[in-house]
């Protein structure tokens, strides 16, 4: 049976069909739909969102040398968080099958940096194998399960974005169970750092086991071609790319890229005058390939390293033409920049701290567009938690008046023990935790504190308010983000408070399904009762618009009922459609 | 075998991405190798949406290369132009939903805003053709089937069978916005033939 998926409903097919008892992941672009659809499709598989990408990897570790097979899902900074159990695991080995998804963003296109993560592999010691289409997400995601239980070894399987957000046809198959293996307490495997001398060369031996592996491995596999001049090493999406730019070249696809079959390379190589490598990312394969002594390579030196590749880059990289660019002569083609949802509560706040001009270092989370016009209220973002930590030094260099801003999510994933620090170093940390109860920048994924849990079931929710005075914080003040008077007095009073101080900025994620989807009354603005002083424009509201007249006018369909723009009219023109009625 | 390849391109909430899987759907069940895939930004918060719909015998490539595309199909005007090179300068057809949605966060964005985009095209030389696809949705009721609209006016130029669409549509939409659906689809199917007479 074939069905049209994505390249992460397969790879979460191949999950359910290889009998995965245990799923683990926090979300993150473009790994995230993985999770959602092991939730939504097939709960056998046991899928969780957990607070952040260590205990992901940590409770997945748990769950596979206890006996079950294991998905552990992550973007690729998300595998940075999990770094720590990543390096360790290969000492002790895996007892049942142990995948975890590093899904990639060459392009950034949803990401902070471009991270290739078999270098991470490589520190670790793990194999990676590395799919071209929806079909080898999902026969990739159940080979490198067994691969795992036959080497003991976690196994990496990397995606990008191209390969986890496109659709294909996949041939898929049923669930088959496998029985959960016998865990044997063994404290000379297990606990790593006692007998660390016994278990490092165990490390070695599997490695050098899996590079002979590689050398036959059925992923590895050549393509003869017409050409007899030109060859191509490829791997990923790129190999999708070299088929339709270069249709004669042989082709190396490695299907497996660490560890890497030496002599494969060396015998494909000798039988073309030149070979590119064509890999998205860093020169991975290229560097192994060069080190192994292959000279006649073309790599990155002509492909780049930057961005994402595609046909026409390869096209124009190899001089077989320039495909047009977009119009821009005589026509402007202004940018269309993604923005707060309409009735989104991060709109008031990031008007509060623009009006009162404190330096703001910012987190992860859709509030980086804080950092934009018409806001721009955001003067640091980094990397998950790193808000906190910020604004402590700058604090030190002086910058007293510094706001530290992140999500709720972003909190519990990272946030916490920068806050405990700050109280402990005796900062006077200004801290606003956006708090919309959910995963607001993946599509809204619920977190502990939603008080409900990755299959839609209640779940204790975390107590935000009593965690910040249980860190020490005395200042702890909670604002409903649609008050806007309100949340500019709150934060006005942290910010000049001379001890830490915690805004609890509350209001829902408009994506939430309950949210989106309840029936809300639309507000009206009344063309007899508007001067046009264009102060509701001021709320930046893409609901919004101006008539033909230059009045004011709310997209009816549009109106989440916020209220916002109701309370910045001085002269009370906005008002629910019904109350006008 | 020739291999289609189509760009839809609109603005988050448009429902181009819908539109592009109905697509991808019915190239499935008419036969094709089929492959799709979008790229969006930081967040899908009102930016724009561009999503590559490839098929034929045998689909490589998911991304379409620009100047190859067989129809780009605009929700939006602005962004009909933002990708209109990706058509096929000779045998390609951009079909625009004759509509204006000015980006609220740009600055002075209602004196920026190509109003002109429609002509620029034409001048380019390529085939444009624009239809009042939200006005169409609207009158039959719901100016959010626009996407369904442009969906019928595409299904003109593309060799899958009508009865392949109807199954599409009957399987991918829920059963109380099928009607309205289905009617927006053969609105602008009726529409499309009737435009390309009058080209003929
Ligand atoms: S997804 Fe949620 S948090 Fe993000 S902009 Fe929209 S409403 Fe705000
Ligand atoms: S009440 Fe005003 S600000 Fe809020 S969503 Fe409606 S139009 Fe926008």
């Amino acid at each position: 049976m074939q069905e049209f998926l994505l390249g992460n409903e397969a790879v979460a097919r191949g999950a359910w069909e290889a009998g995965v008892k245990f799923v683990s992941g926090y979300p993150g672009t473009p790994s995230t739909e993985i999770i959602e659809t092991l939730a939504r499709r097939y709960p056998e598989t046991n899928p969780r969102w957990t607070s952040n990408e260590k205990v992901a990897f940590e409770e997945g570790m748990g769950a596979a040398i206890g006996g079950l097979r294991t998905l552990v899902t992550m973007k690729h900074v998300g595998l940075n968080v999990a770094a720590d159990a990543f390096m360790v695991f290969p000492y002790s080995g895996t007892n049942g099958g142990f995948v975890v998804i590093s899904a990639d963003d060459p392009g950034m296109h949803s990401s902070q940096n471009e991270q290739d993560n078999r270098y991470l592999a490589r520190v670790a010691k793990v194999p990676v194998l590395e799919p071209s289409d929806a079909q080898e997400c999902r026969d990739f995601m159940m080979a490198g399960l067994d691969l795992s239980e036959q080497f003991h070894s976690p196994v990496m399987l990397r995606t990008t974005t191209r390969l986890a957000h496109h659709k294909g046809l996949v041939e898929v198959g049923e669930r088959k169970e496998v029985p959960t293996r016998e865990f044997n307490r063994d404290p000379q495997r297990f606990s790593v750092p006692i007998y660390r001398l016994l278990r490092r060369p165990e490390v070695e031996k599997t490695l050098t086991a899996l590079a002979e592996y590689a050398e036959t491995c059925p992923f590895n596999r050549i393509e003869a071609g017409a050409d007899h001049k030109i060859g191509v090493v490829t791997s990923g999406i790129s190999y999708q790319y070299v088929k339709e730019v270069l249709p004669n070249a042989g082709v190396l696809r490695l299907g497996m890229t660490y560890p890497l079959p030496a002599n494969l390379l060396r015998d494909f190589c000798s039988k073309y005058e030149t070979v590119y490598v064509i890999e998205e990312g860093e020169p991975f394969i290229e560097e192994f390939m060069r080190a192994a002594g292959i000279a006649n390579i073309t790599g990155k030196e002509l492909f780049g390293v930057i961005g994402e590749y595609s046909p026409a880059r390869l096209r124009k990289t190899l001089g077989m033409g320039n495909p047009p660019a977009p119009f821009t002569d005589g026509i402007k083609l202004i940018q269309r920049p993604p923005m707060f949802c309409i009735g989104c509560g991060h709109r008031t706040v990031f008007a509060a701290l623009r009006q009162l001009r404190v330096t703001v270092s910012g987190d992860i989370g859709c509030y980086t567009m804080g950092a934009l016009p018409p806001y721009e209220a955001e003067h640091t973002t980094f990397c998950m938690g790193a808000s906190i930590g910020v604004a402590v030094g700058l604090e030190q260099a002086g910058h007293e008046n510094t706001v530290a801003i992140i999500g709720d999510s972003t909190f519990v994933h990272a946030g916490i023990p920068p806050l405990i620090d700050a109280v402990y170093n005796k900062s006077r940390l200004t801290l606003i935790i956006l708090d919309n109860s959910a995963t607001g920048m993946t599509g809204s994924q619920p977190n502990p504190i939603s008080g409900k849990d990755a299959m839609g079931e209640e779940t204790p929710k975390l107590d935000l308010e009593a965690l910040c005075r249980a860190s020490g914080v005395q200042n702890v003040a909670v604002v409903d983000t649609w008050d806007r008077k309100e949340v500019v007095n709150v934060i006005r009073r942290a910010v000049f408070f001379k001890g830490p101080s915690v805004v609890i900025a509350r209001g829902p994620c408009q994506q939430l399904p309950e949210i989106k989807h309840s029936h809300r009354i639309p507000f009206f603005i009344h063309e007899d009762l508007c001067t046009q002083c264009d102060a509701c424009f001021k709320v930046w509201c893409p609901a919004i618009t101006r008539t033909e007249n230059n009045f004011p006018v709310i997209a009816a369909n549009e109106c989440t009922s916020c209220t916002v723009c109701a309370q910045v009219c001085p002269t009370d023109a906005i008002k629910l459609a019904e109350e006008f009625a | 075998m020739k291999t289609y390849s189509l760009m839809f391109a609109g603005v988050g909430g448009q429902g181009s991405l819908l539109i592009a899987e109905l697509t991808s759907l019915a190239a499935v069940r008419a036969g094709y190798d089929t492959k799709q895939t979008e790229v969006h930004g930081v967040s899908q918060r009102g930016g724009s949406v561009e999503t590559h719909v490839r098929f034929g015998e045998k689909i490589h490539s998911p991304i379409v290369t620009p100047g190859e595309a067989h129809a780009v199909v605009g929700l939006e005007k602005l962004e009909a132009l933002r990708f209109a090179h990706f058509v096929d300068p000779q045998n390609g057809t951009i079909l625009v939903n004759d509509y204006e949605l000015v980006p609220a966060s740009v600055l002075n964005a209602e004196a920026l805003y190509p109003h002109e985009s429609i002509a620029y095209m034409k001048s380019k030389g390529l085939r444009v053709i624009s239809l009042p696809a939200s006005q169409t949705a609207r009158d039959l009721g719901d100016a959010r089937m626009a996407n369904v609209v442009l969906l019928g006016a595409l299904s003109n130029l593309l060799p899958i069978e009508r009865d392949v669409w109807d199954k599409t549509l009957r399987l991918r939409i829920p059963a109380k916005y099928m009607e309205g659906n289905l009617q927006a689809f053969e609105a602008g199917a009726k529409e499309m033939t009737e435009r390309m007479k009058a080209e003929a």
